[in-house]
């Protein structure tokens, strides 16, 4: 029972590092931006499927590398032509056009690479069990805990420390002002959903490697990824992951009492933590409504 | 009233009254006239929320989906009769959308809409997973509308397409009248300025948070009958009906018709329901081109149709 117990909760922190890092990028573009990029899940498959017909050429490596950035650069060019005339108007319409976006995209990775599922090779050596005893810990689960963890510590990094970060953590709070101290806000704001896209890929890599790859692989992600920014509380990235992990644990844990339920309770947690704590577990009061 | 409003709403009450007969004449069928209708009670009551307050949610279908459960549920287990289902399911959504509304009231803009997508997201998995009382995946299945009887005549929707159109037609224009009053009414007037200037109603005295939460728990009422009508046009519901996409659809459909106008949603929902017919007999990808629809609304009539009209009225 005990080692069953650990298995899920094992298994949740890894589906909740999942929720978390998708989340973290959508939390990057909401808070500067004010769009909830609803294609996140879209951009998410893209970037697994990229490196599904990469793998053959540069490997797995080479793919891990390179499939997110392509992601990202097709993040930029969509930011570009479709969501920037969209800045400053109702959130409405950016959800709107996001929306179409996610259906218009999962539809041509249909089309190009077949409705059906495929199999992702990640490389045999990390695909077996490092201990006899853990089963469930295999190479590829902790290898992907290392690589997530160290997307979300250089992200921190990069949001702490460098002169881009500083920027886009003062533009969260207020644009207007970062503009007219002479910071170039459309790059900036370009560079930001760029970088929140790249970490959908990022993230849509590892995942096929451990979920398959399947047109659908972004949209079981999203939701929960919603629900980690709420849990979270609005406009905290530390609140986004912890709030990522949270509910990967809670709905682990339920995967061994009451399996029917996995799914659910996560949005009855979010629930309870509106309830309780409006803002989220680390949102600032006032701020963010 | 303006000779225009009024021109307007005779136009749509004549169409409506005649869809039937010309359905056949522009390549449509009953089946699709009916699904009109049922998708334009559902859009035009979300925007009594989204046009009329100007709150978005995006979590509609939701309710949708309980009233077309709740009613589907009645008819199998307990055996009721159209009426009392349709009353049982829009009750159930009401309740829900009372109590998930009392959470989510005092979020604004981008967290409101998240919220009602996150919330839509647990009755989708309740219906997907309570195999024994929904059906799960497969859909609820083994029952079927019955005929409805008024005790001196009985209506025959259950064979007559023709009378299931003008039932549905019926419960339509009692809705949309209803609502009609209600944005006439005080209640209407403050929601309208609270969507104009929420801070200057406040300021007025208005108890914002409750009449939003009035606002949303009606629009709700209003999506679960359709809801439950939908169940009833097709004597099948499935998990699909609470999905977020159509939570999605709803609100293009409001959109595209133009939100600020009180028959636009009616025409966005004709537009949306014959395009996704038609594409999808066409082509496989059809999912790409109600993307595509999405996407060319926002960027070229994000005033949707009716409003462009009407600008074009006034000037």
């Amino acid at each position: 029972m005990s080692q069953l117990v650990l298995f899920n909760v094992f298994n949740g922190l890894i589906v909740g590092a999942f929720y978390a890092l998708m989340a973290l990028g959508l939390s990057l573009i909401m808070n500067l931006s004010g769009v909830i990029n609803f294609a996140h899940g879209a951009f998410l498959a893209l970037g697994a499927y990229l490196a599904y017909t990469l793998i053959p050429y540069i490997g797995f490596w080479g793919a891990l590398i390179v499939a997110p950035i392509l992601t990202g650069a097709l993040g930029l060019v969509v930011e570009r032509l479709l969501i920037r005339p969209l800045y400053g108007g109702d959130t409405l319409y950016s959800l709107l056009l996001t929306f179409g976006l996610a259906y218009m995209m999962e539809d041509s990775i249909k089309y190009v690479w077949g409705a059906q599922s495929l199999p992702f090779q990640a490389p045999t050596w990390l695909l077996s069990p490092l201990s006899s005893q853990y089963f469930f810990l295999t190479g590829y689960r902790v290898f992907m805990i290392v690589i997530v963890a160290a997307a979300v510590a250089a992200l921190f990094i990069v949001l702490g420390y460098t002169r881009l970060g500083m920027r886009i953590r003062a533009g969260t709070r207020d644009l207007e002002t970062v503009s007219t101290l002479g910071v170039n806000t459309r790059l900036l704001r370009s560079v930001n959903f760029g970088l929140g896209v790249y970490i959908a890929g990022l993230a849509g890599v590892l995942a096929a490697g451990l979920l398959g790859l399947s047109p659908t692989i972004g949209d079981n992600l999203i939701m929960p990824s919603f629900v980690a920014i709420i849990v979270g509380g609005l406009g905290s990235l530390v609140g986004t992951l912890i709030g990522g992990l949270l509910i990967g644990v809670v709905s682990g844990l339920t995967a061994v009492f009451f399996p029917s339920a996995t799914e659910a309770v996560i949005y009855v947690m979010m629930g309870l933590v509106l309830l309780i704590r409006p803002r989220g577990l680390f949102g600032e009061e006032g701020r963010v409504h | 009233m303006s000779w225009r409003r009024r021109a307007l709403d005779l136009g749509v009450i004549v169409a409506l009254l005649t869809m039937p007969y010309w359905m056949a004449a522009v390549g449509g069928y009953t089946e699709l006239a009916t699904r009109v209708v049922i998708m334009g009670l559902a859009a035009m009551s979300l925007n009594f929320l989204l046009g009329y307050t100007g709150v978005l949610s995006f979590g509609h279908a939701a309710y949708f989906g309980l009233g077309g459960y709740g009613a589907a549920m009645a008819i199998k287990y307990w055996n009721w009769g159209t009426l009392p289902a349709i009353a049982a399911g829009a009750l159930a959504a009401t309740v829900a959308a009372a109590l998930i509304g009392a959470l989510i009231v005092r979020r604004r803009g981008v967290y409101f809409a998240m919220v009602t997508i996150a919330f839509g997201q647990v009755f989708f998995f309740l219906a997907f997973r309570w195999n024994a009382v929904t059906g799960g995946d497969d859909g609820l299945t083994g029952w079927r509308r019955q005929p409805i009887d008024f005790g001196f005549a009985q209506l025959d929707i259950v064979r007559n397409d023709h009378a299931l159109y003008y039932f549905v037609l019926a419960v339509f224009a009692v809705c949309v009248a209803v609502m009609a009053r209600l944005i006439a009414s005080p209640l209407g007037r403050s929601l309208v300025a609270i969507r104009e200037n929420e801070r200057r109603a406040r300021f007025l005295g208005l108890a914002i948070e409750r009449r939003i939460w009035l606002s949303f728990v009606i629009s709700c009422f209003f999506v679960s009958i359709a809801g439950a009508l939908y169940a009833l046009l097709n004597n099948f519901i499935d998990p699909r009906a609470l999905r977020f996409d159509l939570s999605g659809n709803f609100v293009i459909m409001a959109v595209m018709g133009g939100m600020r106008s009180f028959w636009g949603p009616l025409l966005g929902a004709a537009i949306f329901v014959a395009l996704q017919d038609y594409v999808s007999s066409r082509t496989e990808n059809w999912m790409f081109f109600i993307g595509l629809v999405f996407v060319l609304v926002v960027r070229f009539f994000p005033r949707g149709l009716l409003g462009v009209l009407a600008r074009r009225g006034a000037a």
